[in-house]
């Protein structure tokens, strides 16, 4: 469905996307927005005392109503814009980590983490001498939430984790981990870079103190993602990158900060792709993330069906009815590298390697795996040649059972 | 045409294009690797990861003299670097270092899209892997081995000098 909506898929009939856990292709729609942008209201917004600059100032702040929108979140100035999740998350980790963080205080992360997550911090807990504690996974790729209770505790300062796993589809129980951080009295910060696409996120219901996004991966440009927060949270963190636009006041000894979200919006802002994120935002909007999320768990549940039969093949994570639209596998000893390969041959495009986790992928017990990703875009011809690439490869590798014609 | 004969068609070209890459000896390499064991009495041993796919191997170089007398790997891969490693260690026992260096540098021209390395017969069995070339995604892997036995040789020579 929707495949003539995207330039890229409709020029390209033989090519079977399935890698939009990675980045997702973008809507005619969002490349128009763009270019209307730039030919339209292009200055540097919040500097130029003229029309055109107030033009891109309001541009600039419709974006930011419209993505807020779309997240549920009832304040937009409480959505802070930057490159991604990874920038969202490293934001996170630097301006409240380096302040408050210190030794024997404790850090919880997850074993399903990307290293998006995972690494900014762990590299915060090496600075500041607290201890990063790993909640493990349940053999079925869930969180274990036994071992997530053990290790909140008094001496928790933060959890951050996954709303869904990008390795392995995963979805966690958001509301679970929230209620156990906010006894310990800890910050709850949610990387939702691979649930925001596929699923209808409420923030101001979700809540988490911190939610990050990336807008690449719902339709929207490259460059531009987010960090949702409580006010009185933001509010409290330091700025963690210093430039024009978000200080108040430079004296020669110190500065004063501006107002959210100015605060953490330092340099000239990306406002073309705010304004293409908007029109994403839109566009998802306008088909429904709950059409969205059928039509994806439709597909996951066929293609899981039809790979569990073949032989050889292995298939990480929950149940299909439990997972958003990624399917994590292998096929015998044939290395995800040549699967993927043998795919793109195919016309079909898949993601082969640790899918940025390799602590997961340690835990798995591989050192790489191959992962469909489904999104609005795809329907049963791409499963279909997915299988077909699938039973090529275990006739070419001669996988047991395999037919070798 | 229909649907199915064009989709026929499509795939057929493209196993022709497939079974370019992995030919019957890369597979025989894959699955029955030459030289895939630890070397205990190694005088070099190099263990080198590709941190885009996590991948790693070990390989291990014995000398006598400035002759290769012993070359093997372990770790894992894909069938494109297990193949090569295997291919390698092959073509550079019992060779000097400097044939070792010119074997190696005609591998990296081959995989650089060279088409006269493509010819090079002390090349030998490793001129299966050629069509790599065509794949940027995957020269890295084809390189892996490559780049492992270089820094080998690179650390065997420093020492010898030191």
């Amino acid at each position: 469905m929707h495949r003539s909506d995207f330039p890229l898929l409709a020029a390209s009939p033989g090519l079977h996307y399935l890698d939009s856990a990675a980045t997702t292709q973008k809507p005619a729609v969002v490349l128009d927005a763009m270019r209307e942008f730039y030919e339209t209201s292009n200055a540097n917004p919040h500097r130029g005392a003229y029309e055109l600059s107030g033009r891109a100032t309001d541009r600039y702040q419709a974006a930011r109503e419209r993505v807020a929108r779309f997240f549920g979140l009832g304040d937009p100035d409480c959505l802070i814009f930057t490159r991604g999740t990874t920038e969202a998350l490293n934001l996170v980790a630097q301006a409240w980590g380096r302040r408050e963080l210190e030794p024997r205080d404790e850090v919880v992360i997850t074993a399903m983490d990307h290293h998006a997550n995972f690494v900014p911090w762990q590299q915060i807990a090496i600075a500041t001498g607290a201890r990063l504690r790993i909640c493990e996974l349940t053999p079925d790729g869930r969180l274990d939430m036994d071992h997530m209770r053990e290790l909140i505790g008094p001496r928790t300062r933060v959890v951050a984790f996954p709303h869904v796993s990008n390795a392995l589809g995963t979805v966690n129980p958001v509301a679970d981990i929230v209620a156990l951080a906010r006894d310990a009295g800890a910050l709850t910060v949610c990387d939702g870079a691979q649930a925001a696409p596929h699923m209808p996120v409420h923030f101001d219901t979700l809540g988490v103190d911190l939610y990050a996004f990336s807008g690449h991966k719902i339709c929207g440009p490259m460059g531009i993602g987010g960090l949702l927060g409580r006010r009185t949270v933001l509010e409290s963190l330091p700025p963690w990158q210093h430039g024009g636009d978000m200080i108040q006041v430079v004296q020669d000894e110190f500065s004063s900060w501006n107002v959210l979200p100015h605060k953490f919006e330092a340099g000239t802002p990306n406002v073309a792709d705010a304004v293409g994120l908007a029109a994403a935002v839109e566009y998802v909007d306008g088909i429904g993330l709950d059409t969205i999320l059928a039509h994806e768990r439709h597909l996951l549940a066929l293609a899981t069906d039809r790979l569990a039969a073949m032989d050889g093949l292995t298939i990480y994570g929950p149940p299909a009815a439990e997972r958003s639209g990624v399917l994590s596998f292998t096929m015998a000893d044939v290395h995800p590298h040549d699967l993927a390969t043998i795919l793109d041959a195919d016309g079909v495009c898949i993601r082969a390697g640790h899918h940025c986790a390799q602590p997961l992928m340690r835990r798995l017990h591989v050192p790489a795996t191959a992962r469909a990703s489904f999104y609005l875009y795809n329907d049963e011809s791409d499963v279909d040649a997915l299988m077909r690439g699938l039973q090529r490869a275990a006739a070419l590798f001669a996988v047991a059972g395999s037919a070798s014609d | 045409m229909t649907d199915d004969a064009v989709a026929g068609t499509r795939a057929a070209g493209v196993s022709a294009r497939s079974e370019a890459i992995y030919q019957e000896l890369i597979l025989d390499h894959y699955r029955s690797p030459r030289n895939r064991s630890v070397l205990n009495d190694a005088d070099v041993t190099i263990t080198h990861r590709n941190p885009l796919c996590g991948d790693e191997l070990i390989v291990y170089l014995a000398m006598d003299g400035t002759t290769v007398r012993e070359a093997r790997f372990t770790g894992q891969g894909c069938a494109i670097s297990q193949a090569a490693a295997s291919m390698l260690t092959g073509a550079l026992r019992g060779g000097s270092v400097d044939d070792a260096r010119v074997i190696l540098a005609s591998y990296s021209s081959m995989m650089h899209g060279d088409p006269a390395s493509r010819d090079d017969p002390t090349l030998g069995e490793l001129r299966a892997l050629a069509g790599v070339a065509r794949l940027p995604a995957r020269v890295k892997c084809a390189l892996l081995p490559a780049d492992a036995f270089s820094r080998a040789l690179d650390q065997f020579e420093e020492r010898a000098r030191s």
